[in-house]
């Protein structure tokens, strides 16, 4: 039986039905599982993405053609029958299910097992195939419980409110702020965004998203007018002037690379939260045993040692290269942010 | 330990010093006078050492975490720390009774003695006892491989802070080669007197690079001498019993046996700050040949035949038994000369010579012969400035000569470990051989954070093989490099070796094709090896 999805030179491809899953080069029909920008990309002729996720990415892409479909809704595309299902990585995202001839196929993009309060709780699907993301696929990277993580996060706030400084929080622009931003205490101050962050939060609160009340940081604003304050900027932002205005501040970063003492020190902030949309570990190996799946392709991460483990559990296991970035540590992330500091 | 891993926490987490020196002056004014002393001792590097191999570490811990070895080795690979990568592969703790610092380092002294079914079992248990940082902190001194991002001279500010002490005289207090199991809190902080240690060390006074010239005032307030290209050393004879420490406060006594015969010829109760320097005919040899007597704890003959060392002295601490260095640096260095002078000429003592010059512009050119006479630039001292401990800006300065620099090609990369993991920051570079490039040294250091950031996408990107942690890369970028002298090494391809390479400036300018050559290394060989 042939493959229900390919791996192409333009991204994943489904033959039975003449549609890519998140292109990175220009294509006739995408299929697209969340907004961030290396998985929907500009130059498609239509897309198709998730009601929840299409205002980010129409806001990202601006003028294209975007058709939208609800979580689980089943839809014909040629031979193939698709539907979407919830990856629990960022508002809106979705593993993608391809049905072929009784065959099923799923294109998780990035993904999360763990339920933040934010983004819809990822959600198994049972397939024969599954492409796997494994940007944090090796054993060292075991996240924080929920609570523990909000703790730390509201102690650092607390604490340098109560001495008169500033908390700068770096954080993606899309979907890790707005988790920071719904897990906070709202009652230990006023909270400040970033441009970038404030133009996904109205966004999002446009299509009903619940986000506590935020500041936009503005040319004008003055630190002494909100004292307390905790700021979630984009990563880039930090160290920069535009942070040099809030005066006395302890700065943190957000990220599942925090996990990593060599990583923290190197951000040279005073704090390293292991915030990360992505599966850990065990999220991923969780993920993968639900799925039923005996064929597992990995793609961006650690996708060699990830393979490898996964032939040795007895998987029928390869290695994809796409090109997804995941969450970077470093260079990148700040590319990826440049382009979301660029469309405020 | 729950209260030393929030301390290391504290100072782990910040970049600011007043952060970490309140940190550590609120643990010493609570812990208990054990864990303080035990405190004291890692963070000036009185370390324990390993006494258990990484590799038993490694595959206990991978038993444990229920993964294969080799998905061990690729998890240390990215994380860049053993003990690092140990806690955080390691299921969640059970949890226990917090045990004081002391307590864990009495384990592992334990644990060290026993075979290796026991040492396990031990291990095991602690690691399942012990939450993740606490996990952490334990399997760095089980490793020997505990480090702080604070310096020792930060830790004394914080140890004076708390006990109302004198920084100064704190300093000198914590030289030597004393441990926690041979003192106490009480000696080594409160009571007994630093002096009657007698092998006792004082702090060296460190020089900064000279930033402005013109600062320094009039030429004639200030002294100036060859910057020498050894080992710094303090010469001590006490009760007719000699040692010699290194400015990283290792005792090199044994290492250099030739220093014995200065019992004969030096008066009791000198202490000199000099240099040991691999010297022959009155001229220092290559930095390569002392080399050979560093790190070897005894010495065959031939060696002592082929890099005889000498002292190269200039600066007398203590003189018939009194601590002279609140005396200005001329009157030192006169007593310096005169002990120096009475001593035969066959003594390994020598007295670092004077640079005369009348104006900053007649030194600027004696500076630029440095290299002829082996030395790697001048140090300027003035003439009034007592003797300071650790490393203070404004009476000692050292003016290098500038390095000799090549262009060459980055051809390997190899990513970094601790603060430098999942960044390539250690790169091999070659010249040009005809059409082929030999690669002929390593370089590590002088890029910004945000060069070695864009070089790491680079070479993701452009890897040609792997070789394990070692990227071959399409040969594109040419980087300036700078070096202290060059010596002609038969193992090495190139049949050159460098001393103190690093990385100038990344040159974007320079097409791949005007890189030097092997045959400019050679001729760099010539003139200067």
């Amino acid at each position: 039986m042939a493959d229900v999805l390919t791996f192409t030179d333009s991204g994943i491809y489904c033959p039975a039905g003449a549609f890519y899953i998140d292109p990175w080069r220009p294509v006739d029909r995408a299929l697209i599982t969340h907004g961030h920008a290396d998985h929907s990309r500009w130059g498609m002729n239509r897309y198709l993405a998730t009601e929840a996720a299409a205002p980010v990415i129409r806001h990202r892409l601006g003028e294209i053609t975007l058709d939208t479909i609800r979580y689980g809704e089943r839809r014909q595309i040629g031979d193939a029958t698709v539907s979407f299902h919830p990856a629990g990585h960022v508002p809106g995202s979705a593993q993608i299910r391809v049905e072929v001839a009784g065959e099923v196929w799923v294109a998780s993009g990035d993904y999360k097992t763990v339920a933040d309060g934010l983004s819809e709780p990822f959600e198994p699907v049972r397939c024969h195939a599954f492409i796997t993301e494994c940007t944090f696929g090796l054993p060292v990277f075991k996240w924080l419980e929920e609570a523990t993580l909000t703790a730390q996060i509201n102690a650092w706030w607390a604490a340098n409110a109560a001495e008169g400084r500033t908390s700068i929080i770096g954080a993606y622009a899309l979907g890790k702020a707005q988790r920071l931003l719904t897990c906070v205490d709202p009652s230990i101050g006023p909270i400040l965004t970033h441009g970038a962050v404030e133009n996904t939060n109205a966004v999002l609160r446009a299509q009903g998203v619940r986000l506590p009340d935020t500041i936009r940081v503005t040319p004008d604003t003055k630190a002494a007018l909100h004292p307390g304050a905790l700021v979630v900027a984009t990563p880039s932002a930090l160290g920069t002037s535009w942070a040099r205005r809030f005066g006395p501040a302890s700065t943190a970063f957000a990220s599942g690379w925090m996990a990593l003492r060599g990583v923290r020190r190197r951000r040279a902030a005073d704090r390293g939260f292991v915030v990360s949309d992505h599966a850990d570990w065990n999220g991923l190996n969780t993920a993968i045993k639900e799925t039923g799946a005996t064929k597992i392709f990995a793609t961006h991460g650690y996708s060699a040692a990830f393979q490898r483990w996964l032939a040795e559990e007895g998987y029928d296991a390869h290695i994809v290269s796409t090109e997804y970035t995941g969450e970077t540590g470093d260079d990148a992330e700040d590319t990826t942010l440049a382009t979301d500091t660029t469309t405020t | 330990m729950k209260d030393f891993a929030a301390l290391y926490a504290r100072i782990d987490e910040s970049t600011k010093t007043t952060v970490k020196v309140a940190a550590l002056a609120e643990y010493f004014r609570s812990a208990p006078d054990d864990d303080k002393l035990w405190t004291v001792a890692l963070f000036s590097g009185r370390r324990p050492k390993r006494t258990i191999t990484a590799t038993r570490l490694r595959e206990w811990a991978a038993e444990r975490g229920g993964i294969q070895l080799w998905l061990f080795e690729e998890s240390y690979g990215i994380v860049g720390d053993l003990a690092e990568t140990i806690s955080l592969i390691l299921p969640d703790a059970t949890g226990g009774e917090d045990k004081p610092l002391t307590f864990w380092i009495a384990e592992i002294k334990r644990l060290s003695a026993l075979d290796d079914d026991a040492r396990k079992v031990g291990i095991l248990n602690a690691w399942d006892s012990l939450p993740g940082p606490q996990r952490y902190l334990f399997t760095k001194l089980l490793t020997g491989s505990f480090r702080v991002g604070v310096s020792r001279k930060l830790m004394t500010r914080a140890l004076a802070l708390a006990t109302n002490g004198d920084e100064a005289n704190l300093t000198h207090r914590l030289m030597g080669n004393w441990t926690p199991d041979t003192t106490t809190w009480a000696d080594l902080i409160e009571t007994t007197d630093p002096s009657t240690d007698l092998s006792r060390p004082y702090p060296f006074y460190l020089a900064y690079g000279l930033e402005d010239l013109a600062a320094l005032g009039p030429a004639t307030q200030w002294s100036a001498e060859w910057k020498w290209d050894g080992i710094r050393g303090q010469f001590i004879l006490r009760s007719g019993e000699h040692h010699l420490w290194s400015r990283g406060e290792e005792l090199m006594t044994d290492r250099f046996p030739e220093f014995a015969q200065l019992r004969d010829f030096l008066p009791d109760g000198t202490v000199i700050d000099g240099e040991v320097l691999a010297f022959r005919d009155e001229v220092p040899l290559t930095f390569n040949a002392l080399q050979s007597r560093i790190g070897r704890k005894t010495v065959p003959k031939k060696l002592l035949i082929d890099a005889p060392v000498i002292l190269m002295a200039y600066d007398l601490l203590e003189d018939a038994g009194t601590d002279i260095r609140a005396l200005p640096f001329a009157d030192r260095r006169a007593r310096l000369t005169l002990i120096v002078a009475d001593a035969p000429d066959a003594a390994p003592l020598r007295l670092s010579p004077s640079v005369s010059f009348d104006d900053w512009h007649t030194l600027a050119a004696e500076r630029d012969s440095a290299r002829d006479r082996h030395a790697e630039g001048v140090m300027l001292k003035r003439l009034d400035s007592p003797y300071l401990s650790g490393r203070k800006k404004g009476d000692w300065w050292k003016w290098k000569v500038d390095p000799l620099t090549i262009d060459a090609v980055m051809i390997y990369a190899q990513q970094g470990s601790g603060r430098r993991a999942n960044l390539f920051t250690d790169y091999t570079f070659a010249v040009w051989d005809g059409e082929d490039l030999v690669p002929f040294t390593k370089a590590y250091s002088g890029l910004t954070d945000v060069e070695f950031r864009q070089i790491t996408a680079w070479v993701r990107k452009n890897t040609l093989q792997k070789f394990g942690p070692v990227r071959q890369v399409t040969p594109e970028h040419v980087f300036e490099l700078g070096f202290e002298g060059i010596q002609a090494s038969p193992r090495h391809k190139s049949g050159v070796a460098l001393r103190f390479p690093r990385m100038l400036r990344w040159r974007h300018d320079k097409p791949l094709k005007e890189a030097n050559t092997l045959a400019d290394l050679k001729e760099m060989l010539a003139t200067y090896g």
